[in-house]
């Protein structure tokens, strides 16, 4: 029997979808912020790709200023709420909490981040407001973590921007690609609102820049240009019969599960191939939804997976079965698959080699392809003189994340290749004082 | 092993006794703080009854430590005399053997001679007299008001000695300059006993809508009297006081003042107490907070093969000197045990910024272990102080004790700094950054 039954209301989903990274309640709050020893050049601080005084604000918050605690975090990190819910904070800020020195339980900064940004989101404190216009225009790409995050940082400084989403939601993946059980819709949305009414950029949904043209307007209109288009699609592998009924990418699952929750239907038996966070993620969310299956299939050891150790621990709690070494071939049935047929590996000196002879069936109702996304290329190619690496990422100078097309700045999944919400905050707001450097030596030149 | 104390004539079955203050407020507390295992209790204060405002008390907290320092505006027993003498002499009929001491606060002589013949006929075992409270009472000139004027406090004294026929405890307040001034004129009066500390006058907040102080009554305040462990210090330097000076050192001291584990009982009467008081333990913890006390004084006592509380009583008095009397030549270093440490660098920054840069963090390992410089380190324990792991960092000793010279022997041989560039100076030559250090890590 599976760990969850099939959630068949919005309450049933969400009681299988339980945060694991709930709020505090203010006591909670005032007795876990008083553990903090306020480290000198604290490892917790250093340990965050956008550097978040976190000493500070976890005073603030014991001191009772927790407007001020949720300011110091603002101050860093533009997705301050929603980073406290998803970060990997185990391998950041809490991993380098020196209590883990001790065997003390690490300070829980993940959930005293969202303790106080929760107080300012909920109320709309309102604790920032644009700087005095500077008659400058930027125009943003993509409304994930990195173009919202360049676009704060921008209107502080008094830009004029404006953000071109394809879909009809702000904050990318945030929203449209994280586990359930790690931050809600509303959470995240109610931060982006937050962010909007104060900074107010705007955004214009459902509308994809995809031709040359378009780029050429927004190269005429505006000063620069921001690139916050992230990846795309889950790529193929080329595998027979991938392109089945039931062949699904990770990421399309995830979205689909996060703007349809119970409405989603996950049958019995449910092969997810990949090793990395998000085949993870979706394991754990297939075996939620109640599929009473869930294999998990690597074509390399446990240890050579690309997820994180607490991501693997979290599906296997699921209910998820872990199969390794498996080399996926083929993806067999008539019409819909009914099952996937692996190779065993092995790895020889350094190399990955199929056993002969070894092939096997694993039934599947469903098969979830984890196996990356692909990158945004051929928009890319599009644009005058923007390299790219041998990998299809966008190529920038990693001080001011502009690109090898001076008028074009980047960050995020784009860049990095695919990385955590908070590198994509952090790459959107340098990307920012890029800009700004930049068209600050245009106008001196 | 024996707790029991015969403290100037008032027996009990141990040192543990409730403060005269709210626990000790009627015969149902008395009655359950004995059967919880207190060995005495002081009665609240009785006197002429007083009218109590609403909102009384307020706390100091410290980080999640709440009450941390305690404040108080109640005034004595707001309860007809009567009441507390008929429950008096009930609390002793169940409870022969403990000790009930009535605290005592009332103006004219003929009231103090009626109010111990009252509390003598209800059975108590001794009186103590309120010469403490430093709020509301002191303003009617009594508290804190006879116990600041020592000329005072030795009329009431004497004139409580002519009648009294159970012991006297002569209870002081700490809002005075030299504790040993009103202290020895208790003494002179003839009281059998002292106690100290009672509160210290004091303002533990202010609100910062209403800005009054706490406990705020109807928007606004008073000063309060303070107790808890915060004053827990202020209490054994002036017991140390009265128990070093040559006239008072044979009168029996109840020590008061932040008590509320045996650790803290232990160290009162090393410093010379007989018995302990304790109030706010009690009020924030309920009378089964001596459980604690009781067992940890046991282990103390076994651990050290003490019998009696006779046996270390002022043990620690000797040893408590004055400044000139420290040797020199002494000196102790700090050491880090680098597999203990966490790398928090409190060491490191408390040194660097508030003592004397002794500490360095290795640059370019990426460690963040601290080491100590040994050269610029003068033994000053903060880095021991601050730092949270237990046993991590400790004070070497490191002179040989062979050499032992004091302020007092050096000015006596002419040995000490006497101009304001003494070569003589103690911090000579001792390392100090160059002021442009200070801006080497800026960032």
């Amino acid at each position: 029997m599976a760990e969850y039954k099939q959630p068949k209301t919005e309450a049933e989903f969400q009681e299988n979808f339980a945060q694991k990274k709930p709020l505090m309640n203010d006591t909670e709050a005032f007795y876990e912020s008083s553990r903090c020893l306020f480290c000198y050049d604290a490892p917790c601080m250093t340990a965050c790709p956008t550097g978040i005084d976190v000493p500070l604000f976890i005073k603030q918050i014991n001191t009772g200023n927790k407007v001020g605690a949720a300011k110091t975090i603002f101050d860093s990190n533009w997705l301050g709420n929603a980073c406290g819910t998803i970060c990997p904070t185990g391998v950041l800020c809490e991993g380098a909490c020196v209590y883990n020195h001790q065997d003390v339980p690490s300070i829980q900064i993940g959930r005293l981040q969202n303790h106080a940004t929760n107080v300012v989101i909920k109320e709309n404190i309102q604790i920032f407001k644009p700087g005095k216009s500077n008659g400058k225009k930027v125009a943003v790409i993509g409304a994930g973590p990195a173009g919202i995050a360049c676009a704060c940082e921008l209107r502080t400084m008094g830009y004029e921007v404006d953000i071109f989403e394809a879909k009809d939601k702000p904050s990318g993946l945030t929203v449209y690609g994280i586990a359930p059980y790690k931050i809600t819709n509303k959470e995240v949305l109610d931060e982006m609102e937050y962010l909007q009414s104060q900074l107010k950029y705007n955004i214009h949904y459902n509308h994809k820049i995809e031709s040359k043209e378009q780029l050429q307007k927004l190269e005429q209109d505006y000063d620069a240009i921001y690139l916050g288009v992230g990846l795309g699609a889950t790529a193929e592998l080329g595998l027979n019969g991938e392109d089945k009924s039931n062949v699904i990418g990770a990421v399309e699952f995830i979205e689909e599960l996060r703007m349809k929750h119970h409405e989603v239907k996950v049958p019995s038996t449910v092969v997810v191939i990949g090793g990395g966070n998000t085949a993870m993620d979706a394991a754990s969310e297939a075996a939620r939804m109640g599929a009473e299956t869930v294999t998990l299939a690597y074509r390399r050891s446990k240890e050579s997976m690309g997820a994180y150790g607490f991501e693997y621990k979290l599906a296997v709690s699921s209910g998820v079965k872990g199969v390794f070494n498996a080399q996926p071939v083929e993806i067999i049935g008539n019409g819909a698959a009914t099952g996937v047929k692996f190779i065993k590996t092995e790895v020889k000196d350094g190399k990955l080699n199929y056993i002969e002879g070894s092939e096997f069936v694993i039934p599947a109702e469903m098969v979830i392809m984890a196996t990356g996304q692909a990158k945004q290329g051929s928009f890319l190619s599009l644009i005058d003189g923007l390299e790219l690496d041998k990998r299809n990422k966008i190529v920038v100078n990693t001080e001011t994340y502009q690109t090898t097309n001076p008028k074009y700045f980047a960050g995020g999944d784009a860049v990095n290749g695919g990385a955590e919400v908070v590198n994509a905050a952090y790459e959107g707001k340098r990307a920012a004082h890029g800009i700004e450097q930049h068209l600050h030596s245009i106008l001196n030149a | 092993m024996d707790l029991s104390i015969n403290f100037a004539g008032i027996k009990s079955p141990n040192p543990f006794w409730l403060a005269s203050a709210p626990p000790t407020n009627s015969g149902y507390q008395v009655m359950k703080a004995f059967d919880a295992g207190w060995g005495g209790a002081v009665w609240k204060t009785l006197g002429v009854p007083v009218i109590n405002v609403s909102s009384r008390y307020g706390s100091i907290n410290y980080r999640n430590t709440r009450m941390a320092g305690f404040n108080n505006i109640e005034l004595i027993t707001d309860r007809p005399l009567a009441d507390n003498l008929k429950e008096i002499e009930e609390v002793k009929k169940h409870w022969p053997d403990h000790a009930v001491i009535a605290s005592l606060m009332v103006e004219t002589k003929a009231e103090w001679h009626q109010i111990i013949k009252d509390v003598e006929n209800a059975g108590a075992d001794g009186i103590e007299l309120n010469f403490g409270c430093p709020h509301g009472m002191c303003e009617r000139g009594m508290g804190s008001a006879v116990g600041q004027e020592p000329a005072v406090l030795k009329t009431i004294v004497e004139w409580v000695m002519e009648v009294a026929k159970i012991p006297v405890i002569t209870k002081l307040t700490p809002n005075i300059s030299h504790i040993e001034e009103p202290g020895l004129a208790a003494v002179q009066g003839g009281t059998d006993a002292l106690s100290l500390i009672n509160t210290i006058k004091s303002i533990v907040g202010i609100d910062l809508d209403s800005y009054a102080p706490y406990p705020v009554v109807d928007g606004k305040g008073t000063n309060g009297g303070y107790c808890g462990p915060a004053v827990k210090p202020i209490a054994m330097q002036m017991l140390k006081e009265l128990a070093q000076h040559k006239e008072i050192k044979d009168t029996p001291i109840s020590g008061i003042g932040g008590i509320e584990t045996w650790r803290d009982v232990v160290e009162f009467i090393l410093l010379g107490a007989e018995s302990v008081q304790v109030c706010t333990a009690a009020m924030h913890y309920g009378f089964g907070i001596v459980r604690e006390m009781e067992a940890g004084l046991k282990q103390f006592m076994s651990d050290k093969g003490y019998n009696t509380i006779y046996d270390f009583k002022g043990k620690a008095l000797p040893n408590v000197t004055e400044w000139k009397h420290l040797n020199l030549k002494h000196k102790v270093v700090a050491e880090i045990d680098k597999d203990k440490c966490v790398g928090c660098d409190l060491c490191y920054i408390a040194c660097d910024d508030g003592a004397h840069q002794a500490i360095r963090i290795p640059e370019g390992n990426g460690n963040r272990i601290p080491e100590i410089i040994d050269e610029n380190c003068v033994g000053c324990n903060l880095c021991s102080l601050v730092c949270p792991v237990e046993e991590c960092i400790t004070m070497v000793k490191r002179d040989d004790g062979s050499q032992h010279v004091t302020w007092n022997e050096k000015s006596m041989a002419d040995e000490i700094p006497t101009t304001f560039n003494d070569d003589r100076a103690g911090g000579k030559g001792h390392f100090v950054p160059s002021v442009e250090d200070a801006l080497k890590h800026r960032k």
